[in-house]
């Protein structure tokens, strides 16, 4: 093995083995740093959560773990493999896959394409077998139009919405499509970027629901991003806060809560 | 149970719709193939028509790269005279001292009149296979570059290096390898071999084969242009058309997936060059202008940016006003009905230039839209704001 092992801070004892380890990560745009000298680790099957304020810096992170942006500093390892120069085809090969804060689908592509491109990845036609379309190639495409299809299901989108362009889809809709769009690859670990942005309470709680369901039969690991504080607070196992970039506070959701620099960033300090 | 009557509704319906579509390009097909015989063997429709058919080819090629993957290419020129000069090379005496000290020549696969004459004479087909392994390589090298850059950034890259072919074309003759030189300038290489497919071809008394040939190059290119746009690499070109961001995010390889769509449009344009470059005998640097990449490139818009249909007919329409209507019917128009001092051919590209602003102003998606590019440009949809490190 040519991996890399990077070596961040032990993680927590007794938790399951990190399947994502960040060490030392900065991110500097110009004149400001984003990111400041993050470290950081995600447990094996474990639902974790990033939160901040506005501005903390929380997607630039999420940007630089899925690889569209090279941090200034520090690494980051995959399942033991260093990711840092990964390009983020490659990232979701191994096993990462994302959605968007702001929905981004291949608007005029419908539910299905969109969940057939997330099988990039995970398929193999080329432009001779493409074109040629032997019975392997047909194989293929069939295998994964099924697997679009019951990807879209898991994720609860209706069958009637499946040739649908994607625009034309309601807004909970389109945040289920990004789930699937991101699940199709198979993915060890799911990057969850605001997934209740504009949801009503019903619909996150439905969410959340989905997040164990996801965890408990598919094993896979989660990280998001979230604001809501009900969701954050009800799902995950493990918080951390960053704050102008630089890591606050981390551990368990009662811990973090009552530690008084997130009340502080949170809230503004009390004079 | 629902999911499986669903699926199965589906696949007839898409069957349906696929023999319905077959069927019509069939009957187009066989009333294309018979056409010539409205004509005489040597009549000016049919030069108009072989023209029409080498830009259908062209138009097609360039479609993968600017309708489908969305990368606006201005440079395709480049490819044009790559196989151009596949078929000089391959197809001429141009190579005659090369070979055995002028004694003999290579022949692989020609008979007839070509299998006597000096230099390296190949059948059509292997040289088209060459024209287009050279210009699928130029394709990916021009690809390169403009991988770093987007949008218009791409067009000007592109655009130089349509100019860059069209200049070594030109000075060719002075870029000496052993006792040979490249090109040969402003002098043309002529004569070039005619096709030995099934009869010889001889353009002197019957065009009719060279428009068949044309026509099985179109019906070729049309199945790999479909083939390609139902398939994973083309469901992988609009993902990056629409979002780069979110496609590479998707696990689409970006460099890898625009650099086919470079190679594969490249390839279709040099196999059309070796093409017309057998039909038009005779090869020198003035054919490649940049005007020639415009023309391509207006026939895709005027027909619909990434509508397969659309580009044929667009090819169709302008390849009859370039080579028909401007230099034959509307010749001496200005000075007609106007006195002016000037003929249509000289402001032909004031013309198109013309049509396309009308086109923009009436129907912006083309003659014949596609579906994807109507709701883009309707709903506002498929510009997405640029990320910043997606690179190489």
């Amino acid at each position: 093995m040519e991996a890399t092992a990077v070596t961040a801070q032990a993680p927590p004892a007794g938790s399951a083995p990190a399947i994502l380890e960040a060490a030392g990560v900065s991110k500097i745009f110009g004149g400001l740093v984003a990111v400041d000298d993050v470290s950081f680790s995600i447990p094996e099957r474990s639902i974790v959560s990033i939160i901040g304020p506005n501005g903390a810096g929380k997607t630039t992170f999420f940007n630089m773990l899925t690889g569209l942006y090279k941090p200034s500093f520090g690494k980051i390892a995959f399942q033991q493999r260093d990711i840092t120069q990964s390009r983020p085809d490659q990232i979701v090969a191994m096993g990462m896959a994302r959605t968007f804060q702001n929905i981004r689908l291949f608007a005029t592509m419908s539910a299905l394409e969109n969940v057939l491109v997330g099988l990039h990845s995970r398929t193999s036609a080329g432009v001779f077998r493409s074109i040629l379309r032997p019975p392997s190639q047909r194989r293929e495409e069939r295998e994964s139009r099924e697997k679009a299809r019951e990807t879209l299901s898991y994720v609860g989108l209706r069958e009637q919405h499946f040739d649908e362009i994607s625009i034309n889809l309601s807004y909970g809709d389109q945040r289920r499509l990004e789930v699937a769009r991101a699940l199709a690859s198979d993915p060890k670990l799911l990057l969850l970027d605001e997934p209740t942005a504009g949801m009503n309470p019903a619909e996150s709680a439905r969410l959340t629901e989905f997040m164990h369901k996801l965890r408990d039969e598919r094993g896979v690991t989660i990280l998001l991003i979230e604001h809501d504080m009900k969701v954050v607070m009800g799902v995950s196992e493990r918080i951390t806060v960053l704050d102008h970039g630089e890591k606050i506070a981390e551990g368990s959701p009662e811990k973090v809560r009552s530690n008084p620099r997130v009340i502080e960033a949170y809230l503004g300090k009390q004079s | 149970m629902a999911a499986l009557t669903g699926m199965r509704d589906a696949f007839a319906d898409f069957r349906r719709r696929r023999w319905s579509g077959l069927a019509m390009a069939g009957a187009l097909f066989v009333i294309a193939w018979f056409l010539p015989y409205f004509y005489g063997p040597l009549d000016s429709t049919l030069d108009t028509a072989i023209y029409a058919v080498a830009y259908i080819v062209f138009a097609l090629g360039l479609n993968i790269v600017v309708g489908f993957a969305g990368l606006l290419d201005l440079g395709y020129v480049a490819f044009y005279a790559i196989g151009a000069y596949a078929i000089a090379w391959f197809g001429s005496d141009w190579f005659t001292e090369a070979i055995n000290g002028g004694k003999s020549g290579v022949h692989v696969g020609v008979s007839g009149q070509a299998a006597n004459l000096l230099g390296i004479h190949l059948n059509f087909v292997l040289i088209v296979i060459a024209a287009m392994i050279f210009a699928s390589i130029a394709g990916a090298i021009i690809g390169l570059p403009t991988l770093r850059l987007r949008g218009d950034y791409i067009a000007i890259v592109t655009l130089a290096f349509g100019e860059i072919a069209g200049t070594v074309a030109l000075n060719g003759d002075a870029i000496h390898i052993g006792k040979f030189t490249l090109t040969n300038g402003q002098q043309a290489i002529s004569p070039i071999d005619q096709p030995n497919l099934i009869t010889q071809f001889d353009n002197a008394f019957n065009l009719r084969p060279y428009y068949w040939l044309g026509l099985v190059m179109i019906a070729i290119v049309l199945v790999v242009n479909f083939a390609l746009r139902d398939s994973r690499l083309g469901r992988a070109w609009i993902a990056i058309r629409e979002d780069e961001v979110a496609a590479a995010s998707m696990g689409v390889p970006l460099v890898r997936t625009k650099l086919l769509s470079y190679s594969i449009g490249a390839a279709l344009g040099g196999s059309a060059g070796a093409f017309l470059g057998t039909y038009t005998q005779a090869i020198d640097s003035n054919q490649f202008q940049f005007s020639f990449s415009i023309l391509i490139l207006a026939m895709v818009i005027l027909g619909g940016l990434g509508s397969i249909w659309g580009t044929v007919v667009g090819a169709i329409i302008l390849a009859v006003i370039d080579r028909k209507l401007i230099p034959d019917t509307l010749h001496t128009a200005p000075h007609d009905l106007f006195g002016l001092n000037f003929t249509s051919s000289e402001i032909s590209f004031g013309i198109f230039g013309f049509l396309l602003v009308v086109m923009m102003l009436a129907r912006p998606e083309g003659l014949i839209p596609e579906r994807r590019r109507k709701l883009e440009l309707t709903e506002g949809l498929g510009t997405d704001e640029s990320l910043y490190e997606v690179s190489a």
